[in-house]
């Protein structure tokens, strides 16, 4: 009910408009301690421009790369984060939760 | 998501209606419930109840795994006076992500001094209200004890079915205020929509204590079943 980040829906809406490849991704599901909660959105268009959050920073980049991949394919993908493990370059959770973030296209 | 589907969602956002996106997440198959079809959805139970939580989450169907998103507008908190209280439950109620509005003709009370932060309008019930589209997602409080401003802003609080309507005063007091809202045509079921005394029954004594008990009382109305509203008072 208390939704404070809404209008990066609208310009989802006006992105598309526009003409752009627009992609949104949405934080689906979360265990442990996870930084923002199930139901947050993210917004990404063509240009890698983005609007909301889905982890408050830690995973976004990979968020939008897989975006890009999802605005071109078409095909909706799942996502999950975890704490970062022993490959010092894999983004994750610093927090110690995990999130999965559906990523689909508008349009 | 399907940009109609998307501008449909947005739509109902910017109505400051409810919606549902309901989305099965192997196939990316998805639909819109507004508020308003909830009812006849074969999914009614679920949708209601994360509705009322105003929470989103993952449910199984029939073999399928669905998640839920619940777009609700954000609540908002009229209250009626600029008094002492009000000082104590605007912050309150922020913290708790209500969009609060104080109204008060009285503009001694109505000072920026004494309410900052606050949108603060000093100006009669009929000329306030109209403008600031008080609807469901709505509690309403008015504070004020005196019957020329509450009266006519419990008048508009009915009519516009808000959520919650509170207001202050003692039993006696409140069965005074019934008949001179009954005289100017509020119905039975309009005067048993007002919590007065106002609060949960928490013992509060200062101003500050009432206003929890303001706004546990507000949180009960929002949050909870009638059945379990009733357990709570």
């Amino acid at each position: 009910m208390l939704n404070r980040d809404e209008d990066i829906l609208k310009a989802a809406e006006d992105w598309h408009k526009s003409g752009h490849g627009v992609a949104l991704a949405t934080v689906v599901e979360t265990w442990g301690s996870a930084p923002r909660p199930v139901g947050s959105n993210l917004v990404i268009n063509d240009e890698g421009t983005f609007l909301g959050s889905v982890s408050g920073g830690c995973v976004e980049g990979a968020v939008v790369t897989e975006a890009l991949d999802v605005i071109s394919s078409g095909q909706p993908k799942m996502l999950e984060f975890g704490v970062a493990d022993e490959t010092a370059w894999n983004v994750g959770l610093s927090c110690g939760g995990t999130i999965r973030v559906f990523v689909e296209k508008v349009g | 998501m399907k940009s109609e589907t998307l501008a449909e969602l947005n739509a109902e956002r910017a109505a400051r209606r409810p919606a549902i996106l309901v989305t099965d997440v192997a196939s990316g198959v998805q639909r819109l419930v507004k508020a308003a079809d909830i009812a006849a959805d074969p999914l009614r139970n679920e949708l209601s109840a994360h509705l009322r939580m105003g929470k989103s989450g993952m449910v199984e169907a029939g073999g399928t795994r669905l998640f839920l998103n619940v777009y609700a507008p954000t609540a908002r908190l009229v209250i009626i006076g600029a008094v002492h209280i009000s000082q104590a439950l605007a912050p309150i109620a922020k913290s708790l992500g209500y969009d609060v509005t104080v109204v008060d003709p009285r503009t001694a009370f109505a000072s920026p001094e004494r309410f900052p932060d606050v949108p603060l309008i000093a100006e009669w019930p009929d000329v306030a209200l109209p403008p600031l589209n008080v609807d469901h997602y709505t509690a309403f409080v008015a504070l004020t004890h005196d019957p020329k401003i509450d009266d006519p802003a419990l008048l508009h609080a009915f009519a516009r079915d808000c959520f919650y309507i509170g207001a202050l005063g003692s039993r006696k007091t409140h069965a005074k205020r019934g008949d001179r809202l009954r005289g100017q045509g509020a119905s039975e079921a309009d005067i048993a929509r007002i919590h007065a005394p106002i609060g949960l029954a928490i013992g509060a004594v200062s101003p500050s204590e009432i206003a929890v008990s303001i706004m546990a009382q507000i949180t009960a109305t929002l949050r909870l079943l009638p059945k379990e509203k009733d357990q709570a008072a």
